[in-house]
């Protein structure tokens, strides 16, 4: 097969402000016609900076430091700027992770598709037009003949990401490159975009270079799949047989991932927190939770699993009490609560705490560790400046994190050791309930397996209970006790996690079970055609 | 050492900016022990050209430019800093209070800005001042009081985008005071931005400062300052001597050595942030 994109023993550099640190380390990529390779890695690994560089871009700050591109006979680290910008947007096309942000919210979706094509004088307005209407209804997206004439922030999370892909065909590419396309989206949307995807590549036989940190996702796309790490190759080969047979440890971690489940169920019956027919809502006329009732025992892990716009965050602003009910209310041991934040007592709030889904913008950046880890212990059991540093070191060691790093500032620190933080941070009050939102969603698989395992241990040893957030199905099995399944603000099922995971299912749950990919090349074949069979 | 180390790696720009900072510095804080002669000390002839005990030569009073320039330094610098610093703690406080807070208190206060802000200012200067005088004191609170609603807009932008952020929430969740949540959470993080504003107000108000003493308005005589100096020997341009000159460069190289130095401290900022 002849290679239609060529890279050999690429190297890229990023200036850190002081010296050039390796991003890309030498790799070698070949792609041929019609061929999709998938990119597997955890963040930081290098996957967006080669994503780029096939289409002969470097970030701001990085620069090509020896290799070559080659692209269809042309070498593109050499090439002068006018024949890269003829290549990009009409040869090679690059589908950004974040729709939302890569779409302009001034402009409706069918200008900013037919922008490209008309640009590389590839056709006129109404031919786009055509081609922008076909494109539309392959990917299904809802009313084809009208969405186009829709603003952005018209559209759905999974609609715009389709919207996107459809923007990157436009000029009918030979190589389309998707950066972590599905990440932001639900379970049963990501099926949806996945299946849309797969099939305009298959229809044009279009090449494609699919970026992911899932590799349940990329093995239903790719026929080739190269794992990296830190800017390096761990090991490449084609799907099944990587699947099959890795060769390397890391893979193997990778593939193994979401299998560790927390063994026993405690069956301790007393409550912790009860939620009795709470209803609330922003507006005055619509309420996002309606009649929830639930109630949290001690030392269990109560799950809330829903999907975008389910009303789970929103929940858990009312049980912190930045929410007000409408109506219901809730006892937290054996008291009931204040509805409002500012009329709860010290102690009630102390007992409270909330970790939230992303680290950076939950720590103060001007604030060291020890200030971070300090300030609750200061504040709510007055304690002084020896005990404080004492307890740090306790909590540094819960954490499983070394000594020295309460000297060190949030920005010298990783996605996972920020999340410990937090995790420290909540715990440094002693609490009797903890509402993690989503606290492993925005970090990689093997890191955020790392802080369930924390979790789970720490309530082991505390007692301390858990209200999880999460819209991710494998953590749920790992670490509830009881589960709630929550759809458009109210509760579709709720109950032990046993009673809950194994059939007959909720209509929805079965929804939700059923959209999980698993590591196995055809299970997304096998899905779609499932429900072509159901319909029709 | 690792200041020099740290000051060498800087652009050639922040070199030139440090020094005419440093220089004006020096001037202001040493002038008494290097100027030869008195601010106000009447020392030849009128229009002396420079030379023979006169650096800059003299004034149209027959007073030591060089000494008056330094004594300028002295009043006009001395001036800004305390008007800009008297203008930054009314507006953050009352910016940062008014986002925080929020409700009556921001819509009362961010109307009355509106009210200050909307008249143009040297217009409402000189009419103040002509109604209480000129002394250094008015000159102080009004001038003051006019450049603080420019910084409490900008401390209010900041808060209102912090305030939002998830470790303002947490600090509230545990029950932390208003106090508390503006001035170790939210103002730490404005901070940076506030410091580069301070730069740049302190060369907006010299430079005021400057405009009203040339009109007559500002500092008074016999007291040496920038602007009087360039009006008090204008005329001198007539008869070929550029006496007007050094004091209208000296004003522009402040401002302009001050500006480089902001500029350059926002763009690292601006970079801390985005690594």
């Amino acid at each position: 097969m002849k290679c239609l994109l060529s890279i050999r023993k690429l190297t890229i550099e990023g200036w850190s402000g002081e010296n050039w640190s390796v991003l890309v380390d030498n790799l070698d990529l070949h792609l041929g016609r019609g061929e999709v390779l998938g990119l597997i890695g955890e963040s930081g690994a290098g996957k967006s900076t080669l994503g780029l560089a096939c289409l002969g871009y470097t970030r701001p700050g990085c620069r090509i430091a020896s290799g070559s591109i080659v692209f269809d006979g042309i070498e593109l680290t050499t090439a002068p700027k006018e024949i890269l910008r003829k290549l990009r947007g009409s040869r090679v096309a690059y589908v950004a992770q974040s729709a939302a942000a890569s779409f302009n919210p001034a402009h409706r979706i069918l200008y900013q598709f037919t922008e490209a094509p008309i640009h590389h004088r590839l056709m006129n307005f109404d031919q786009a037009k055509q081609k922008a209407l076909a494109i539309y209804s392959r990917l299904n997206l809802p009313d084809p003949t009208r969405i186009g004439y829709r603003y952005p922030h018209q559209l759905s999370g999974g609609q715009l990401q389709r919207a996107m892909v459809a923007m990157a065909m436009a000029s009918e590419p030979e190589i389309i490159i998707f950066d972590e396309p599905t990440t932001a989206l639900d379970v049963t949307t990501q099926i949806e975009v996945m299946a849309a995807i797969k099939e305009v590549i298959r229809d044009r036989n279009t090449s494609a270079i699919y970026i992911t940190h899932d590799l349940a996702v990329v093995s239903q796309l790719a026929d080739r799949i190269m794992v990296l790490r830190y800017g390096k190759l761990v090991e490449e080969a084609s799907t099944r047989r990587l699947l099959l047979d890795p060769k390397e440890k890391y893979t193997r971690d990778l593939l193994n991932v979401k299998n560790w489940c927390k063994e026993k169920a405690p069956s301790k019956e007393d409550e912790l927190l009860e939620v009795s027919s709470v209803s609330a809502g922003y507006n005055p006329e619509c309420n996002v939770v309606e009649n929830i009732s639930f109630k949290v025992r001690r030392g269990c892990t109560m799950a809330v699993v829903g999907e975008s716009g389910s009303g789970k965050t929103s929940l858990a602003r009312v049980i912190i009490g930045l929410l007000p009910p409408r109506e219901g209310n809730i006892i937290f041991q054996g008291k009931p609560l204040p509805p409002l934040l500012q009329h709860r007592n010290k102690d009630s709030l102390r007992r409270m705490q909330m970790i939230y889904q992303m680290p950076d913008v939950a720590l103060n950046p001007r604030h060291k560790i020890s200030k971070i880890l300090g300030r609750p212990l200061a504040f709510y059991f007055g304690m002084d400046a020896r005990s404080i540093k004492k307890r740090i070191y306790e909590l540094l060691e819960m954490i499983e994190l070394p000594r020295g790093y309460e000297k060190r500032y949030p920005s010298e620190l990783s996605g996972g050791e920020k999340q410990r933080i937090c995790i420290a941070r909540a715990l440094a009050a002693q609490p009797d309930l903890i509402i993690c939102d989503e606290v492993t969603s925005a970090l990689d698989n093997l890191v955020a397996e790392g802080i369930l395992k924390l979790l789970q241990g720490l309530q082991d040893e505390l007692g301390v209970s858990y209200l999880y957030i999460t819209h991710d199905l494998a953590t749920v099995k790992a670490i509830s006790d009881d589960i709630m399944v929550m759809l458009k603000g109210r509760i579709v099922e709720k109950g032990n996690k046993n009673k809950i995971l194994s059939p007959p299912h909720h209509e929805y749950t079965e929804l939700l079970l059923a959209s999980v990919p698993e590591v196995d090349p055809d299970w997304l074949d096998s899905v779609l055609s499932g429900r072509t069979c159901q319909a029709g | 050492m690792r200041f020099f180390e740290f000051i060498n790696k800087t652009p050639l720009t922040v070199k030139v900016g440090l020094i005419i900072v440093v220089l004006n510095v020096v001037a202001a804080l040493f002038a008494p022990a290097i100027a030869p002669y008195e601010q106000d000390e009447v020392v030849g002839d009128v229009w002396l050209s420079p030379g023979s005990g006169h650096l800059l030569g003299t004034d149209q009073l027959g007073r030591d430019v060089f000494s008056r320039m330094l004594y300028g330094a002295r009043n006009t610098i001395a001036l800004a800093i305390s008007i800009t610093l008297l203008a930054f703690l009314i507006g953050v406080v009352c910016g940062l209070l008014a986002a925080t807070i929020g409700g009556i208190l921001d819509m009362l206060l961010s109307r009355i800005v509106d009210v200050v802000i909307s008249f143009p200012p040297l217009i409402l200067t000189l009419m103040v001042l002509s109604i209480l005088g000129s002394s250094t004191f008015v000159l102080l609170v009004v001038i003051a009081v006019i450049d603080s609603t420019k910084v409490y807009r900008l401390s209010r932008a900041l808060a209102m985008d912090l305030k939002v952020m998830e470790f303002v929430e947490v600090a509230r969740l545990r029950g932390e005071s208003t106090w508390w949540i503006i001035s170790r959470e939210i103002f730490p993080n404005a901070m940076p931005t506030l410091l580069a504003e301070f730069g740049l107000r302190f060369c907006f108000i010299f430079l005021f400062i400057s405009a009203l003493s040339f009109l007559g308005l500002g500092i008074q005589p016999p007291a040496a300052d920038w602007g009087s100096m360039v009006r008090d020997n204008a005329g001198a341009i007539s008869f070929g001597i550029f006496i007007p000159l050094w004091p209208a460069g000296a004003i522009a190289m402040l401002s302009v050595g001050v500006n480089l130095l902001v500029d350059w401290f926002l763009q690292r900022s601006a970079q801390i942030r985005s690594s």
